[in-house]
């Protein structure tokens, strides 16, 4: 039995928003609230008290990592993950419960922290290991090797302002990498650099788990968190929401499932994994594939490329009634159109059976170039959704000369695009 | 934030009994302990740091580290033709250039002192939220490269001294200790200052008042026997009174520093030692509201 590297119990952290503690105060501004609190509490006797506007960027988060795990922390944005981080590492103070570590900790919440532009590479080496906790003799040791790393050796002597955001990227990813703690927490810091750098730091942190070490790894790049780390923790609004095997969570996290966003370059998409928290008490959408006029499934459509959508669906026999719909929706989730079997639909098969497959033909995608979403939905009129589910599926749209005249058409131009033709006449008649 | 560390009892020299040590992390409210020996495991960063600092100051200047020379100099000049020729402010006897510079000497460490650890921990805030160490790293190291400016500066002085047939007496060897209190006064001021400036950044403006009404109430350009016996106690309290007459004392050996070092040497030690427990109160907000 491993021992317990990291362990985190109930832990919490509530920030105060636009209250004292989370804002930029000038003196003044506390001292005039001093001065009027008396008055206030006088005025609000009686009164519900006011609402104090708490956010719990961490809530209740419990769980363990044994010695020589590498554990990814997955969720979106806001999700709690960097705030777990930086508990861990001791840079902010939880508001509750408790976390422990057993072992010296590294973290790398950005690569190059404390970097100074007038100094060289070589005194930043120095200066960035002291700051990311390396000994003086543990630096000179790994000079060597940190300097041919990040390949710069010409610039070594070079105050760093002078570098270009690459190089610069490169050593101090170069430096970060040779740190050697028995617990590294790290956040997202493999987004930088060129492919090629990435994938040597990717080698790099890949060695770093097979050297026994114990790693929590936050990331939004699935394909790495997947290659890494055997266990995933995801969060969702600060919360544990699931902890498990990478692969299983990973899919899940990707697939249809969750309003998250699933880009499946396949174009096929299985909506099979999730609860439906609407009047059917089973799933009915059980998966939805884009398909080009071929019928061979895809995820980049040309601008006025002809579409496909294929939703298989079961026990519509139940809801003769129900029609089958899906939404269009922008990057931002703004509602583009939608469309449903009830508005077009000329072809049902009599008798119905248990499964069923709608298609839907679009002969000409009217969208800009751009990223798009498609929500799925299964509703009967007088009674409600069945079925639905946010972000089923997502795809492309990819620039095209629609006009036949040349002309470059962007999303600038608007989400989606008008057939027509313009002419311009002289109104003087000859 | 409270951090408790156990190392293990064999390894005590050894680098990795830090490998061996269990951090307990938890909320924590109210004053917490120094825990200094976190400071001490982290003695490379303050190192770093400040050699960062000094490596930094003079970049991209013409005259270099001449400026630590030229600052305090000129200073004097202008002093000595206002204060000593025209208002002819008396000087215990010294010559008046030198009993400005001698006072600006100590002066200038304290006030630079004062003026860089104040800003501190705001201009270093991108390393407050994006890693650990003991935070008082930072206004320390702030601190310590004005004794490079000073040791430079001090050339000057024994050059006036040689020049002015000032010879040195037995008191030189206190210098040391008044030179450890002014250090000592510009770290308890830096604290204070450095904590309440990440939070309200009025602080940050109200530093060059401070520091400029702070050397009229200091005997830099008078000596202090000319403020009222009855005055003298609380005249003390301003910690830099007692520190620019014992270095004139130390170096040109006149009038020994008045009854007040006493005073000023307790008030260094409250400014210092109510800096570092308010510091390491503010200490664990310090990600939050940077």
């Amino acid at each position: 039995m491993r021992d317990i590297a990291v362990r985190v119990e109930n832990l919490g952290k509530r920030y105060t928003i636009g209250g004292p503690q989370a804002q930029y105060q000038t003196m003044r501004e506390t001292a005039t609230q001093m001065a009027l609190a008396p008055l206030r509490r006088l005025r609000q006797l009686g009164r519900p008290g006011p609402v104090e506007e708490a956010f719990w960027a961490l809530k209740d988060v419990s769980f363990e990592v044994k010695q020589g795990d590498v554990v990814g922390i997955i969720g979106r944005n806001g999700a709690g993950k960097t705030t777990l981080l930086k508990i861990l590492s001791r840079i902010t103070n939880p508001t509750e419960g408790y976390a422990e570590t057993r072992g010296r900790v590294g973290s790398l919440l950005e690569v190059g922290t404390g970097f100074h532009p007038e100094l060289t590479g070589r005194e930043n080496i120095y200066l960035n290991g002291a700051i990311l906790g390396m000994k003086r003799g543990e630096i000179d040791r790994k000079f060597d090797e940190i300097v041919a790393f990040s390949e710069i050796e010409k610039f070594l002597d070079t105050p760093v302002k002078r570098y270009s955001s690459g190089m610069y990227v490169r050593l101090a990813f170069a430096v970060a990498a040779h740190l050697e703690p028995e617990i590294l927490l790290v956040d997202e810091v493999l987004a930088v650099g060129d492919a090629a750098f990435q994938k040597k730091c990717l080698g790099k942190m890949g060695d770093v788990a097979i050297e026994g070490r114990t790693v929590l790894f936050v990331s939004h790049n699935m394909t790495a968190v997947q290659a890494l780390c055997n266990r995933s923790v995801w969060l969702e609004g600060g919360r544990v929401h699931c902890d498990g095997n990478s692969t299983d969570l990973i899919r899940r996290y990707l697939s249809g499932a969750k309003p998250v966003g699933v880009h499946q370059p396949s174009g096929e998409y299985d909506l099979t994994e999730r609860r439906n928290d609407y009047l059917a008490d089973k799933l009915i959408a059980q998966s939805l594939r884009i398909l080009d006029k071929e019928g061979m499934p895809k995820n980049t459509f040309l601008m006025g490329e002809e579409m496909h959508l294929v939703v298989d669906v079961q026990g519509m026999s139940d809801y003769r009634e129900a029609l089958i719909g899906v939404i269009f929706k922008s990057i931002d989730g703004q509602w583009i159109t939608s469309i449903n079997s009830g508005m077009t639909c000329s072809h049902v098969d009599e008798p119905r059976q248990k499964e069923e497959q709608a298609i839907l033909r679009i002969p000409t995608i009217p969208l800009t170039p751009g990223f798009y979403w498609i929500d799925v939905s299964v509703a009967q009129q007088g009674i409600g959704r069945l079925d639905y589910i946010e972000h089923a599926a997502s795809f492309t749209v990819a620039e095209a000369d629609v006009y036949g005249s040349g002309y470059r058409t962007t999303r600038y131009f608007g989400l989606v695009y008008l057939m027509g033709d313009w002419e311009i006449r002289n109104k003087v008649r000859r | 934030m409270k951090v408790t560390t156990h190392d293990e009892e064999t390894a005590m020299a050894d680098p990795a009994i830090e490998a061996a040590s269990t951090i307990v992390i938890r909320p924590s409210r109210g004053w917490v302990s120094l825990d200094l020996r976190d400071l001490w495991r982290y003695r490379e960063l303050l190192y770093f740091l400040t050699w960062r600092d000094i490596k930094v100051r003079y970049k991209q200047t013409i005259f270099g580290a001449a400026w630590a020379i030229l600052q305090p100099f000129f200073t004097m000049i202008v002093f000595s033709v206002f204060f000593g020729r025209l208002v002819r402010v008396p000087s215990d006897g010294i010559p008046y250039p030198i009993f400005a510079y001698s006072g600006l000497l100590p002066w200038q460490l304290f006030s630079q002192a004062v003026t860089r650890s104040g800003n501190s921990l705001v201009s270093n805030r991108h390393l407050i939220t994006k890693i650990y160490f003991p935070r008082l790293a930072i206004p320390i190291s702030a601190v310590l490269p004005g004794l490079v400016d000073f040791g430079i500066a001090f050339v000057v002085l024994l050059v006036m001294m040689v020049y002015y047939h000032i010879a040195p007496t037995v008191a030189l060897l206190t210098l040391p200790f008044f030179l450890l209190l002014a250090v000592a006064a510009a770290l308890g001021v830096g604290l204070w200052l450095s904590a309440l400036n990440l939070k309200y950044r009025d602080v940050g403006y109200t530093i060059p008042f401070l520091t400029q009404f702070w050397l009229f109430a200091t005997p830099v350009l008078y000596p202090s026997s000319l403020i009222p016996e009855k005055w003298q106690a609380l005249y003390g309290l301003n910690p830099m009174a007692g520190v620019v007459e014992g270095f004139r004392w130390a170096l040109l050996g006149k009038a020994p520093p008045g009854p007040f070092l006493a005073i000023s040497v307790g008030a260094v030690m409250l400014l210092l030692i109510g800096g570092l427990y308010y510091f390491r109160r503010m200490e664990k907000t310090f990600a939050d509201v940077a």
